[in-house]
């Protein structure tokens, strides 16, 4: 029956688009998806990579601890995600070691401690779909915190667009200019916070980074402009959402693991054949043919 | 002597220092600049050069002494966009997908609306600094493929659009064309003769007895301030770059 199915790529699409389950989760990861591309493009410019790693790691216990109190576990993965690269700055201000390893051992404390926690408190927890994502079976009252924090960052990345663009560029220009930098270095820790919660439920904690990373580098490769650089990332994140998805429900493959071998194939394209900054630059193979 | 009138300067920056969690980069150093004045700012690297230019941009807070912009805070002075900062080429990722028009335009972020969107008068002073750098063919370029003394130009034209009346310039000569720094040395004139006051370090000891009217020479704290005939002399230049001769730094004087 599903050798059938591939012989039209309209049923190919079609088909998943049937089950309730399948349309809630295509949607709503593609909202996941534009959020954390849209996020993304600051953060591969600012160089937070690995500080992305920390605090989508970092959040775990904060999960835990919300479901377990019946909080929303927004909050307490924020409060867990801010609170580490609190402890990052403080531990690394106060001893020799550097930064790299301050970051590695904060989040991996973090981190250790959620998947303790949830072993002890014996709840209706599901870990495996904390750590690898779970956008097929996701609640209602999941689907309404995660589009009530998506518009959040998103209004807010959108309203301090240019400010967060010349923060990532030339903080000490803003700082003369009178531009509330330190402001702008909360604001964009709380964006990856809150992006990395709504982005675990697509993917899962583990791979929750390469949500915030992997757009924003397939984009970089791609212009020069820092506007079609959000503009490309947040389309490649949604589009590897959808495949995805479409290709775990044909192939019966792990969600998150195909969407994010998605986003790393889109990348190697890029890194291939991008015009201007790729390995083979597809302008020049072109040129030869005019 | 009479009294001080604080209005009277620009920049009066009294026995500041300045340290990074105890380790002192900058110590007692003073500084008092008027309208139209250029002073160069001379020392090793690790001298205290750019922690003098954190500090007076509020980059860095000071642990000790008072800074006054124009007789007001240094806070102030970023508010009433007073300062502008032109930073090293080294000091800036040229990779940032971002184009000539975009980074002038930040030189007027402080004085616009929260949204950042240019006004009228905003594209008019964006595309008057541009041109004064002439870099008018380049408007649309991404940094990224600007020559060194292009670049160089941009971040100058960014100052000249914010219309600061302070201009600090980390290394303003260092990796440019001949035009660029033809051009550079043209608009400093001008600048002194709008009566803004310029601040840059360098490393080039010709450029300082070209253009500075003022030295300050540092080694962590002011080793020698004044008029650069006075005070720029073999022996203090010596004594900043901790006791190796001149000759051996820029060639015996011809």
């Amino acid at each position: 029956m599903e050798l059938c199915s591939f012989l039209t790529l309209d049923s190919f699409i079609t088909d998943p688009l049937t089950y309730d389950f399948m349309r809630k989760a295509l949607l709503m990861s593609s909202l996941v998806a534009a959020v954390c591309g849209f996020l993304s493009s600051y953060l591969t410019l600012k160089g937070w990579a690995l500080m992305g790693d920390a605090v989508s790691h970092s959040v775990m216990p904060g999960v835990v601890v919300a479901y377990a109190l019946g909080l929303p576990f927004s909050l307490g993965a924020f409060i867990f995600g801010v609170g580490s690269v609190a402890l990052i700055g403080f531990i690394k201000q106060k001893s020799r070691v550097k930064e790299d390893t301050v970051i590695g051992l904060v989040f991996t404390g973090f981190f250790a401690l959620g998947i303790v926690l949830v072993s002890k408190i014996k709840s209706n927890i599901d870990l495996h779909s904390i750590l690898f994502g779970s956008p097929l079976g996701i609640s209602l009252s999941d689907v309404k915190q995660t589009i009530f924090i998506s518009l959040l960052v998103v209004i807010l990345l959108s309203i301090f667009r240019k400010d967060l663009m010349l923060y990532c560029f030339d903080p000490r220009h803003a700082k003369t200019v009178g531009i509330n930098v330190v402001f702008l270095h909360y604001l964009l820790l709380t964006c990856l916070s809150l992006a990395a919660v709504v982005g675990l439920q697509s993917v899962g904690i583990i791979l929750v980074v390469a949500m915030l990373i992997t757009p924003g580098a397939t984009a970089y490769l791609l212009t020069d402009k820092f506007d079609n650089m959000t503009v490309i990332s947040v389309l490649s994140a949604i589009i590897s959402s959808l495949i995805g998805i479409y290709v775990s429900f044909w192939f019966d493959l792990e969600t998150g693991g195909s969407i994010v071998l998605a986003q790393t194939f889109i990348f190697l394209f890029a890194f291939l054949f991008a015009p201007r900054y790729g390995i083979f630059k597809l302008k020049k193979l072109f040129a030869g043919y005019k | 002597m009479e009294t001080v009138n604080y209005q009277n300067f620009r920049i009066d920056a009294e026995n500041i220092c300045v340290d990074y969690n105890g380790k002192v980069a900058l110590y007692d150093a003073n500084l008092r600049l008027k309208p139209g004045q250029i002073c160069g700012l001379v020392g090793m690297n690790g001298a205290g050069k750019t922690t003098f230019f954190n500090a007076l941009t509020g980059f860095v807070n000071i642990s000790k002494g008072k800074i006054r912009i124009n007789g007001e805070s240094v806070r102030s002075a970023q508010k009433d966009q007073t300062i502008a900062y032109v930073p090293q080429n080294e000091g800036i990722d040229s990779q940032f997908p971002i184009s000539v028009w975009d980074v002038v335009m930040m030189g007027r972020y402080g004085s616009m609306n929260i949204f950042r969107c240019p006004r009228e008068s905003d594209v008019q002073a964006v595309k008057d600094a541009i041109e004064r750098v002439d870099l008018t063919d380049q408007l649309s370029t991404p940094i990224g493929n600007l020559s060194g003394g292009q670049r160089k130009r941009t971040f100058l034209a960014r100052a000249i659009a914010q219309r600061a009346t302070i201009l600090l310039l980390d290394e303003p000569f260092s990796g440019v064309d001949i035009r660029t720094e033809k051009l550079i040395s043209e608009l400093f004139i001008q600048f002194k003769n709008e009566g803004k006051t310029i601040l840059l370090s360098t490393h080039d000891m010709i450029h300082v007895r070209e253009f500075c009217d003022l030295v300050l020479l540092i080694n962590k704290t002011v080793v020698a301030y004044g008029e650069t005939s006075e005070v720029f002399t073999p022996e203090n230049i010596t004594t900043t770059f901790g006791g190796i001769s001149p000759d051996f730094l820029f060639g015996p004087e011809s």
